[in-house]
């Protein structure tokens, strides 16, 4: 009887588990209770100042979009992140080919990648304000330099593991030296490249926000702070939550397609 | 490296220092032999004893060497083509099998189709969008061999190409080897632990030492082509073989004896 129940049970649970727990299901689901918990947690602050509900915040947000400006600043921070995640790889990349493939560069240049790698990201935007004074330029430089020493130390670990029997192919059946870079070693660096690419966004855009706050008179950055001493919370959110869709929208429509198709060979 | 009349080897001594982990190591010593233009010759020798270091020479990967290696001369110009089939495949697996075999080719012959042709005739007509990971290891040599072909080569090095496949499948791209190197002759050399392999593809077996190597001896295969592979003529050839030199290939048999097909 007993071993009956838990059969019922167990079946029933297992036609639940099939029904809903599917990868689209479980997103839903953690979603809904991102929302649960946030509207739980609104009711502890009853004036709605310090942790506005979910549906003030998106209020917040569609007023902004109309009426203050909201898709300038934030497409002028995305231009500072896509400038300074250009340049980043294009520079980190560059740098990591040649100290993974040079052993004598890599010894050059090691000293200096280490002093970058763990300089604060702070130190580096006010030297470059101060340096450079606090234009558009000083700030971009200012993120990127944050982010070269990261793509460094993943691309030159992926030049360090090319296979160098492939390359030896490219040799002996005298490949010339630009398809045999394009064709024969830039393919073994892609998932490094993506994985730094990846990464990079993400640290990108939590820089860029500094800078601007530090130095720049537009951009998400600016605002947040603008709102921070206005005590604008609900508006810090809607800043915060139309930025990281956007962010989804490039991970989900340009990154994920862009890595299947550097692995589709797989 | 010279440009010959045929493939001429001349290496004085090839040596690896040794780098704290592996001691100094003299690989070849007076290894010196003369293949004429469109030969097909077997390299048989113990495990170990430079046979890939030596094709490694000749192919130009390996420039440390006292001592020289001449290539024959070709038709394709004044830099003589060297194909080198490895001991691995070594398809680039991020590429469709029709440009692991176009990519080495000029774009002359790229748009004449060659690499294609040479697919088609290997029967992967069918496989030519596939990737290389999708293949099973008989179908990746063949797809190597293709591209060894490709350039038209004037010398033809291969490293023990159809090891660790089962017989069958070894027997067929012997076949389809000795077809090509028929319809495109080529100065051949051939790297084998196998002695009926050997026997049934060269016109000629050399047989080298243990390290430091030099040629111990020299073979020639005078049986009629096509030969059949384990047909009692390669039995009966390899067995005189053994008997006028078993003093001398004795050091070898290990390497040579093959338990699968050796005879009684
Ligand atoms: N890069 C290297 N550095 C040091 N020693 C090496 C190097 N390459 C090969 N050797 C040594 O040279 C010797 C010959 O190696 P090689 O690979 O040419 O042998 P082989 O005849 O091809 O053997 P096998 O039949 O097993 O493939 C070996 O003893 C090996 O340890
Ligand atoms: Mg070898």
């Amino acid at each position: 009887m007993a071993v009956g129940t838990v059969d019922v049970a167990a079946t029933a649970w297992g036609r639940l588990r099939r029904t809903f727990g599917g990868p689209a299901w479980l997103r839903v689901f953690s979603f809904v209770l991102l929302l649960s918990v946030w509207s739980l947690a609104t009711t502890a602050d009853p004036s709605g100042q310090v942790l506005p509900a979910p549906w003030v915040v998106l209020d917040t947000m569609w007023y902004h979009l109309n009426e203050e400006g909201l898709l300038f600043h934030l497409g002028v921070t995305l231009w500072r992140v896509a400038a300074a995640f250009f340049g980043a790889m294009v520079i980190g990349v560059a740098l990591g080919i040649l100290m993974g493939a040079r052993r004598r560069a890599d010894i050059v240049l090691d000293g200096w990648h280490i002093l970058f790698l763990n300089m604060p990201a702070l130190v580096l935007i006010i030297l470059c304000y101060v340096w450079f004074g606090l234009t558009e330029v000083a700030a971009i430089v200012a993120v990127a330099l944050n982010k070269i020493p990261n793509v460094v130390v993943t691309v030159r670990e992926g030049t360090r593991a090319v296979d160098r029997e492939l390359l030896d192919v490219a040799r002996v059946f005298r490949v010339d030296r630009r398809t045999t870079f394009l064709r024969f070693f830039l393919p073994q660096l892609y998932p490094y490249v993506m994985a730094a690419a990846r990464g990079g966004i993400a640290l990108i855009w939590k820089i860029v926000l500094v800078v601007e706050l530090l130095g720049r008179s537009n951009g998400v950055g600016f605002k947040l702070h603008e709102f921070f001493q206005l005590f604008d919370i609900a508006a810090v959110l809607a800043y915060t939550l139309a930025f990281v869709v956007v962010m989804m929208v490039i991970e989900y429509g340009v990154m994920a397609p862009l890595e299947r198709r550097c692995t589709r060979w797989r | 490296m010279a440009v010959t009349a045929g493939l001429s080897v001349d290496i004085r001594r090839k040596r690896f220092e040794g780098d704290g982990r592996t001691p100094p190591h003299t690989a070849i010593e007076n290894l010196r032999f003369d293949v004429p233009v469109g030969q097909f010759c077997c390299l048989l020798g113990p495990s170990g004893c430079g046979k890939t270091t030596l094709l490694n020479i000749a192919a130009g990967l390996d420039h440390d060497v006292d001592g020289s290696v001449g290539i024959p001369a070709g038709d394709t110009g004044p830099r003589p083509a060297v194909s080198y089939m490895f001991q691995t495949p070594r398809l680039l697996p991020w590429m469709s099998v029709r440009d692991n075999v176009d990519i080495v080719l000029d774009p002359s012959a790229r748009a004449e189709g060659r690499g294609v042709r040479l697919l088609e005739r290997m029967e992967l007509g069918s496989y030519l969008e596939a990737y290389p990971t999708r293949l099973s290891g008989g179908q990746r040599r063949r797809v190597a061999l293709a591209r060894a072909f490709a350039i038209r080569p004037a010398l033809l090095l291969l490293d023990e190409p159809f090891v660790s496949l089962d017989q069958p499948v070894g027997d067929r791209l012997r076949e389809i080897l000795l077809d090509l190197w028929q319809a495109q002759p080529t100065t051949v050399l051939f790297v084998t632990h196998d002695l009926n392999e050997a026997i049934f593809l060269g016109d000629r077996i050399l047989f080298l030492s243990q390290p430091p190597s030099c040629v111990v001896q020299d073979a020639a295969v005078d049986l009629a082509r096509p030969r059949t592979p384990d047909s009692p003529a390669i039995h009966a050839f390899r067995t005189g073989l053994l008997d006028r030199h078993g003093g001398l290939l004795a050091g070898l048999a290990g390497a040579t004896t093959d338990p699968g097909h050796s005879t009684p």
